[in-house]
C-alpha cells in the first residue's frame, strides 16, 4: 500500500491515549470497582507445605460477627478442578500425570498457601477475624522439595496419580545424531546450571469480584486477567460447569501480569460460583504475602547442558538434561513452558545440526510454577548463552568471535532449525554488530584497566538471544498438545460518522494497545488517531479472542485488526463503487479515499460510511448496509524476534557487590508500531531479566516453606539497582504476517539474564571462576572468589 | 489487623495513665513505620494503641554541654524526632555528621517521614542502625522514668531494658571527634545486613556492630587496634569470629564476619 | 467508633472510622480515591503514596486516626482541571508508566523529591526511588520523566518554593 506518511500511523513514537486516566488516579482497575451490596471473601490458608485434613471446623466462624457464609471443599467437591490447557506425552508416548486442582482443598494440601475454606463477610476485616476461628485439624505429611529427591523410591507422592512425582518425561530432537556427534567432537563443554524460580510480581495484586443476576441467571466476573475470554472459557466449561453465554469476564485495567495473570485460578471461579450461591457480590483481593503463596511463579530448572565442538570451533551438537519444577499442581499452561517453548529453542542464532533435549518435569510441595515472561525461552537462551561463553573461554576464543562463526547467515532463510521451528527472517550479524558497536566491544580493556586503578573488577558480557513469538499456529500448537486454538480475533465497526471502534481480543496491561492499534488503524484507514477507540477485557464487547502473552499482541492480534480492515475496504470499494459510478474492480483505497483508479474521482471514507448506515442510493440488492467486520487470524507461523545485548558489570571484590555500569540492547522486532512503546517494553523485560541475574529468588526451605515471601525478603530490582539502558533497534520484517512484524514483549528478559552472568564471570576470570548461578548476590560472588584465592 | 482502642493523649503523665487502664496489652504507637506492617500481619493484638504524637516535647534536635568529667558535647534528640528530621538537622550535620548519614540511609524518604528514633531503638530490631549509633556514640537514652546507659539499653534480640508502660522520651548522642557508619543493605528489606559505626573520643574508640549477630554488639579487638593507631591498616588480620553471628538466605554468618571487617575499615577511611 | 476530619485535596471531610483503619483505607473506601492503590502489605512498594502536610508518606502505613487534622493530598488532587501538574505531564511526554498502577505513588513521590532537593540528579532520583517499586518500566523512562518533571516544576514558579507551590499542601 502506497501512502504519504500518516503522523499518527505506523511508526510514530506517539504518546499513549491510556495516560491520561493513570496519572489523574482515574484508572478503573479491579479492586477499585465496588458493586452495591458487596460481600468480602477472605482464603484460609494452608500453613503445611504437605498434610492431610483430618477435620474442619467452621461452626464459630460461621456464627463470627458480619460472616455471611464459609465454604469448605464439602460444599465445592461437586465443582470441577481448574484446567492445564495443553497435553505433553512423554517420549514412551503416555500422557503426563494431571493430579486433580480443586479450587478448595480435599482431603490433603500440597503447598503453602493452599486455599483450604474461604470466609464470606460483610467486611474484609471481619472476614479475617473469623478465619482465626475455623478450625482445622491436619496431620503433617513429608514435604516434596527438592526436585532430585522427589523422585527417589520412598519420597512422598504429591499426587497419587503419579507416585515418584514425575509429571511427564518429554523428549525432543535426533538423540543418536547428537550422541554421534559427541562421540567425535574435538571438544566438549558441560555445564550444570539453575534456572532460579522467580515471582512475577505485577505490582498490582490479584483481585476478582464475582456478581450473579438471578433474573437473567447470568454470572458477572470482574479480573484482574490477562485473557478474559480464556477465563470464561475454563472457568465456564471445566470448574463451574455453566454455559459461556451465561458468563461474562471483565478484565478492566490491570496492573501488570508478565504471564501471572494468564492462568485461571481457584479464587476467580470460587467468588463466581459464591456470588451465585449468595445471590450478592463477593469481592476478593489478594494481599501481596497471598500473592507469593498462590500466584503462579516463574523458571525453576535444574540443567545439565553439554555442547559439542568441532576444531575449529564450530558447534556439532547440543545435549540438554533438565528438571523442571511443577509445583504442586499444574497450572494453566505449565505443561507447556519448559517443553514447546523451550527446547524448540535450543538452536538459537546458531547452525548447531543436532540437538537433543529431555526434560522432566517434577511435583513438588511448592506454589505452582508457570509461565513468566520469558516462559522457556529464558531459561534456554540462558544454558546456550552460558555454555557457548564457557566455551569460548575452555577453548580461548572470543566469546564474540565464537559466536559470529556459528552464527545462521541472512541467506540461509528461511531456515529449518532440527528442533522443529523454521525460522522467516533476521539478520545476527546486523543485530550483534550495532551492539559491539554502542557498547565500543573493542575499547573495554582499557575501561577494564582503569577499573583495576579504582580496585574494582570490571567485566564484559555479550549475550544473542532468540525467541519464538506470536504465539501460535493453532494447527501446529493442537498437533503438540494445545486444547486450544491460538488465533486472535477482532471486530472493526465503523460508526456511522466514519468514527472506528476496535474490539480486540488482546489485553492490555500495560502495553499501550489502546495507542498502538489505534496507529494501525489510523494507517490503514487513513483516518485521524482520535476517532479510532480500542475496546478490550469484556466478553460481552468482544466477539472472541485469546489474550495477550507470549508477545502476541501485534503479530496476531494486530494481524486480526489488518484482516478486518480489509474485509472494510473491500466492502467500502463496492460502496464507492456505486457511488462514483464506476467498476468495483476499478477501485483503490489510499490515504482514507475510495478513488476510481488513474481519475480524481474519490470518495472520502467517512462519506463511504455514512452511506452504508443511510443505505439512499445505495446497492442494496448486492451489499450489505453497515460497515462492520469481524477476523479470525490464525499465525502462519511464530515470529522470531532476535537480537544481541552486552553487559559491563564492575564488582567490589572486598564485598562481592555488583553494579551494573552499562546495558546495551540490539534487538530486531520486525517492523515497529510505536517506538517509545518498544522501548519501554524492553526496558521493563532488561529490569525483569537482570532481576532474575542478581536479585530475585523464591527460595523455599526444606518444610515447603517459602522463606523469601515478602519484599522484605524477595528481592524486587529498584530504581538505584539498574542503570538506564541504551537500548536500539535494526529490521528484518516478518515474512508471513501483514504487518511484519515480531513482538517485543519479552525479549528484556530473555536476552539479560546470560548477558549479566557472562559479565560477572569475565569480571571473575582472573579467579579461575567458569559460572555464578542466579542470583549472583554479592555473597555468592564473595565466595567464588574467596575459594579461587584459597586454590 | 484486629481492632484496638486508639488513644491520643496529650501528656506523658495522661500516657502513663492509659497505660494502667490499658487492659492486657497496650502499645504505644510513634511512626508507625514497624507497628502498623505488625498490625496488619497480625503479629501483635493490642487492646488499645497510645499515640504518642500529641505529646508535646518529644521531638527536636538541641546540643547541650556536658557537665563534671564529661565535659564534651551532647546532642540530644527527641524520641519523636522522625528519621528525615535528624537527616536533615543543620546541627546533627555539623556535630555529628555519621548520625545524620546513618538517618538518611533509614529506609526510603516516605518512611524516613514518618519513622522516630525512639521507636526504632524501642523496637530493637537486630537489624536496625540506629542502635550502631546509640552504642558507639556513648548514648543515653532519657525515659519518662529514668535514664538507662546506652550500653545497657538492647538487651537481645527485639529486647531492651525498657519495662512495660516505660516511654523514651530522648536520647543524648556524645559528639565524637570522628565517626563514620558504613552499611551494607540486605538487599531485599534494605535494612543492615551488617552497618558498622566507629567513632573516636580521643583516647577511646568504638566500634558498633548492627545487623550481624542477635542485637548490637562492639568488637573490642578491633577497639584496641584502632585506639593504638587510628587507621584502617591497623584492622589488618583483626577477624571477627562468625560463632553467635545471625546465618539467613541473604547472608551466612562467615559473610556477615567478613563485612564487619571490611565495613570497619571503610568506616575508619571515612573518618579521614 | 472514632471520627476523623481531616482535608483531603483541599476539601474538608469527615468519616468515621474503626480505630484500624488505615489511611488508605479511608481514601480508597470511604472518599472514593481510588487513585491511591495498595501493591503490597509491608510497607514496602509505595503504591500507596500520598502527601501528609506536604510529605510522602505510605499511606498502607498511617492509620486514619493518625491523619486527623492533616491535610492529605492524592494523585487527584494535582491537575488543575484538565491541565495536568507539570509531573503528571513529564510522565506522559516522557512514557513514564505502562499499567500505571505504581504510577500515582510514583508521581506523588517525585514532587515530594522536587520540594527535597530540586537538584536532584538521575543517581539521586533513583536513590529517593527506593520507596517506589514498578515492575513495568524498569524505571527508564520514570527517571527521565522525573529529571524533566522537577525542571517544569521550577520554570512554572519562583525559584526557592516552586515545588511547594502546587499539588502540595504544607
Ligand atoms: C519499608 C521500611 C524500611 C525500613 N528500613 C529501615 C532501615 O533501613 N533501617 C532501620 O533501622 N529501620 C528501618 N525501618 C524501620 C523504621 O526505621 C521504623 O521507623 C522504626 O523501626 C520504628 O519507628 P517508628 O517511629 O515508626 O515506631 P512505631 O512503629 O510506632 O513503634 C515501634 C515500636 O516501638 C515502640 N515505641 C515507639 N515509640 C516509643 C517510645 N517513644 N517509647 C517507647 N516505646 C516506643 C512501639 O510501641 C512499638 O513497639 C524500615 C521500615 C519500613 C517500613
Ligand atoms: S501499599 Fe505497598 S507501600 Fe503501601
Ligand atoms: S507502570 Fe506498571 S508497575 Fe509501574
Amino acid at each position: 500500500m502506497t501512502h504519504q506518511p500518516n503522523p499518527t500511523g505506523i511508526g510514530a513514537a506517539l504518546k499513549r491515549k491510556e495516560d491520561p486516566r493513570f496519572l489523574r488516579g482515574k484508572g478503573r482497575y479491579t479492586d477499585d470497582i465496588n458493586l452495591p451490596g458487596q460481600s468480602y471473601a477472605y482464603f484460609l490458608r494452608s500453613a503445611y507445605a504437605h498434610a492431610r485434613i483430618k477435620k474442619i471446623d467452621t461452626r464459630a466462624a460461621k456464627k463470627a460477627r458480619g460472616v455471611v457464609a464459609v465454604y469448605t471443599s464439602a460444599d465445592t467437591a461437586k465443582l470441577g478442578g481448574l484446567p492445564c490447557g495443553w497435553l505433553i506425552h512423554s517420549k514412551d508416548g503416555s500422557p503426563m500425570k494431571e493430579g486433580k486442582h480443586p479450587v478448595l482443598a480435599e482431603g490433603k494440601v500440597r503447598h503453602v498457601g493452599d486455599p483450604v475454606a474461604v470466609i464470606i463477610a460483610e467486611t474484609l476485616a471481619q472476614a479475617r477475624d473469623a478465619a482465626e476461628l475455623v478450625e482445622i485439624d491436619f496431620a503433617e505429611l513429608p514435604a516434596v522439595v527438592d526436585m532430585a529427591k522427589a523422585q527417589n523410591k520412598g519420597a512422598a507422592a504429591v499426587h497419587d496419580v503419579a507416585p515418584d512425582n514425575v509429571c511427564y518425561d518429554w523428549e525432543l530432537g535426533d538423540k543418536a545424531a547428537v550422541d554421534a556427534a559427541f562421540a567425535t567432537a574435538a571438544h566438549v563443554t558441560r555445564l550444570e546450571l539453575t534456572n532460579n524460580r522467580l515471582a512475577a510480581n505485577p505490582i498490582e495484586p490479584r483481585a476478582a469480584i464475582g456478581d450473579y443476576s438471578s433474573a437473567t441467571g447470568e454470572h458477572t466476573l470482574y479480573t484482574t486477567s490477562q485473557n478474559p475470554h480464556v477465563i470464561r472459557l475454563l472457568m465456564g466449561a471445566f470448574v463451574l460447569q455453566i454455559p459461556e453465554h451465561k458468563i461474562r469476564v471483565i478484565a478492566p485495567d490491570v496492573g501488570g501480569g508478565f504471564g501471572s495473570k494468564i492462568y485461571h485460578y481457584a479464587e476467580e471461579a470460587l467468588v463466581t460460583w459464591a456470588a451465585a450461591q449468595l445471590e450478592r457480590p463477593v469481592k476478593w483481593t489478594s494481599d501481596r504475602s497471598e500473592a507469593f503463596l498462590s500466584d503462579a511463579q516463574g523458571r525453576d530448572h535444574k540443567t545439565v547442558v553439554e555442547l559439542a565442538l568441532d576444531k575449529d570451533g564450530k558447534f556439532l551438537a547440543l545435549r540438554e538434561s533438565t528438571l523442571a519444577n511443577m509445583g504442586a499442581y499444574l497450572s494453566t499452561f505449565a505443561s507447556v513452558i519448559p517443553t514447546w517453548l523451550h527446547g524448540t529453542l535450543l538452536a538459537g542464532q546458531y547452525t548447531t545440526p543436532a540437538i537433543y533435549c529431555n526434560v522432566k518435569a517434577i511435583y513438588t510441595s511448592t506454589v505452582a510454577v508457570d509461565a513468566y515472561r520469558g516462559a522457556g525461552r529464558p531459561e534456554a537462551t540462558f544454558l546456550l548463552e552460558r555454555v557457548i561463553d564457557l566455551a569460548a573461554l575452555e577453548t580461548g576464543r572470543d566469546p564474540v568471535e565464537l559466536r559470529r562463526l556459528n552464527f545462521i547467515q541472512p541467506h540461509q532463510f528461511p531456515y529449518q532449525t532440527p528442533v522443529a521451528l523454521v525460522y522467516d527472517s533476521g539478520n545476527y550479524q546486523a543485530t550483534m554488530d550495532q551492539a559491539l558497536k554502542a557498547a565500543d566491544y573493542a575499547g573495554f580493556e582499557k575501561r577494564r584497566q582503569a577499573a583495576k586503578a579504582r580496585g574494582k573488577l570490571r567485566g564484559i558480557g555479550v549475550a544473542s538471544y532468540i525467541e519464538a513469538c506470536g504465539i501460535a499456529p493453532s494447527n501446529v500448537a493442537g498437533a503438540l498438545g494445545a486444547r486450544a486454538g491460538l488465533y486472535e480475533a477482532a471486530t472493526v465497526r465503523v460508526n456511522p460518522t466514519g468514527s472506528v471502534s476496535v474490539m480486540t481480543g488482546s489485553h492490555s496491561h500495560g502495553q499501550g494497545h489502546e495507542t498502538t492499534f489505534a496507529q494501525v488503524v489510523s494507517d490503514k484507514l487513513g483516518i485521524a488517531f482520535d476517532q479510532v477507540e480500542i475496546v478490550h477485557g469484556d466478553t460481552a464487547k468482544i466477539p472472541f479472542g485469546m489474550g495477550t502473552y507470549g508477545s502476541r499482541s501485534i503479530a496476531v492480534g494486530g494481524s486480526a485488526i489488518v484482516k478486518a480492515m480489509d474485509k472494510i475496504i473491500a466492502k467500502g470499494k463496492k460502496i464507492a463503487a456505486h457511488m462514483l459510478e464506476a467498476a468495483e474492480g476499478d477501485m483503490t483505497f489510499e490515504n482514507g479515499a475510495f478513488k476510481v483508479a488513474g481519475t480524481d474521482r474519490q470518495k472520502s471514507f467517512g462519506e463511504v460510511a455514512f452511506s452504508a448506515y443511510v443505505p439512499h442510493k445505495y446497492p442494496l440488492d448486492t451489499v450489505e448496509p453497515g460497515l462492520e467486520e469481524t477476523a479470525f487470524y490464525d499465525p502462519k507461523n511464530f515470529t522470531f524476534p532476535a537480537g544481541t545485548y552486552i553487559c559491563e558489570v564492575e564488582i567490589d571484590p572486598d564485598t562481592g557487590a555488583v553494579e551494573i555500569v552499562a546495558f546495551h540492547a540490539a534487538d530486531d522486532f520486525g517492523n515497529i508500531i510505536n517506538p517509545m512503546i518498544v522501548e519501554g517494553q524492553v526496558h521493563g523485560g532488561l529490569a525483569q531479566g537482570i532481576g532474575q541475574a542478581l536479585f530475585e529468588h523464591c527460595v523455599y526451605d526444606d518444610a515447603g516453606q517459602l522463606v523469601s515471601g515478602s519484599f522484605m525478603d524477595y528481592c524486587m530490582p529498584r530504581a538505584d539497582n539498574l542503570p538506564s539502558f541504551n537500548v536500539a533497534t535494526s529490521v528484518t520484517v516478518c515474512t508471513h504476517n501483514p504487518l511484519g512484524v515480531k513482538g517485543c514483549g519479552e525479549a528484556g528478559a530473555i536476552g539479560s539474564p546470560p548477558a549479566v552472568i557472562n559479565a560477572i564471570v569475565n569480571a571473575l576470570k582472573d579467579y579461575g571462576v567458569t559460572h555464578i548461578e542466579m542470583p549472583a548476590t554479592p555473597q555468592k560472588i564473595w565466595r567464588a572468589i574467596r575459594s579461587a584465592k584459597k586454590k | 489487623m484486629h481492632d484496638f482502642k486508639y488513644a491520643r493523649p496529650a501528656s506523658l503523665a495522661a500516657a502513663a495513665t492509659l497505660v494502667k487502664k490499658g487492659g492486657a496489652d497496650p502499645v504505644f504507637l510513634a511512626g508507625g513505620q514497624t507497628l502498623i506492617p505488625a498490625l496488619k500481619m497480625r503479629l501483635r493484638k493490642p487492646s488499645t494503641v497510645i499515640d504518642l504524637a500529641a505529646i508535646k516535647g518529644l521531638d527536636g534536635i538541641a546540643e547541650k554541654k556536658g557537665k563534671g568529667k564529661d565535659k564534651g558535647l551532647t546532642v540530644v534528640v527527641g524520641a519523636l524526632t522522625t528519621h528525615a528530621a535528624v537527616a536533615g538537622s543543620k546541627l546533627v550535620k555539623a556535630r555529628i555528621p555519621a548520625l545524620a548519614a546513618l538517618a538518611e540511609g533509614i529506609g526510603d524518604p516516605q518512611v524516613r517521614h514518618r519513622g522516630t528514633l525512639g521507636g526504632s531503638i524501642a523496637n530493637a530490631d537486630p537489624a536496625a542502625d540506629y542502635p550502631a549509633a546509640v552504642i558507639a556514640l556513648h548514648a543515653e537514652v532519657v525515659t519518662n522514668k529514668r535514664s538507662i546507659s546506652g550500653d545497657a539499653f538492647f538487651k537481645g534480640f527485639f529486647e531492651t531494658a525498657l519495662k512495660p508502660g516505660e516511654i523514651v522520651t530522648a536520647v543524648n548522642f556524645r559528639v565524637p571527634d570522628k565517626a563514620a557508619y558504613m552499611k551494607f543493605a540486605q538487599p531485599a528489606s534494605r535494612f543492615a545486613l551488617v552497618g558498622v559505626l566507629v567513632a573516636k573520643f580521643g583516647a577511646e574508640v568504638r566500634v558498633a556492630v548492627t545487623g550481624a549477630g542477635a542485637s548490637v554488639f562492639r568488637v573490642p579487638d578491633m577497639e584496641k587496634a584502632l585506639a593504638k593507631s587510628f587507621s584502617a591498616a591497623a584492622l589488618d588480620g583483626i577477624k571477627v569470629s562468625p560463632k553467635d553471628l545471625n546465618s539467613d538466605i541473604h547472608a551466612a554468618a562467615d559473610y556477615r564476619a567478613h563485612l564487619i571487617g571490611v565495613l570497619a575499615k571503610r568506616a575508619v577511611e571515612a573518618c579521614g | 467508633m472514632p471520627r476523623v476530619a481531616l482535608t483531603v485535596n483541599g476539601k474538608a471531610v469527615t468519616a468515621e472510622v474503626e480505630g484500624r483503619t488505615l489511611l488508605v483505607q479511608l481514601l480508597r473506601e470511604n472518599l472514593g480515591l481510588t487513585g491511591t492503590h495498595v501493591g503490597c502489605d509491608t510497607s514496602q512498594c509505595g503504591a500507596c503514596t500520598v502527601h501528609v502536610n506536604g510529605r510522602s508518606v505510605k499511606s498502607c502505613t498511617m492509620l486514619a486516626v493518625q491523619a486527623a487534622s492533616s491535610a492529605v493530598t492524592t494523585i487527584e488532587g494535582l491537575a488543575n482541571g484538565t491541565e495536568l501538574h507539570p509531573m503528571q505531564e513529564a510522565f506522559r511526554e516522557h512514557h513514564g508508566l505502562q499499567c500505571g498502577f505504581c504510577t500515582p505513588g510514583m508521581v506523588m513521590s517525585a514532587i515530594d523529591l522536587a520540594r527535597h532537593n530540586p537538584e536532584a540528579d538521575e543517581t539521586q532520583v533513583r536513590e529517593w526511588l527506593e520507596g517506589n517499586l514498578c515492575r513495568c518500566t524498569g524505571y527508564h523512562n520514570i527517571v527521565k520523566a522525573i529529571l524533566a518533571g522537577i525542571k517544569a516544576m521550577l520554570g512554572n514558579a519562583p525559584r526557592g518554593k516552586s515545588a511547594k507551590s502546587r499539588g502540595t499542601s504544607s
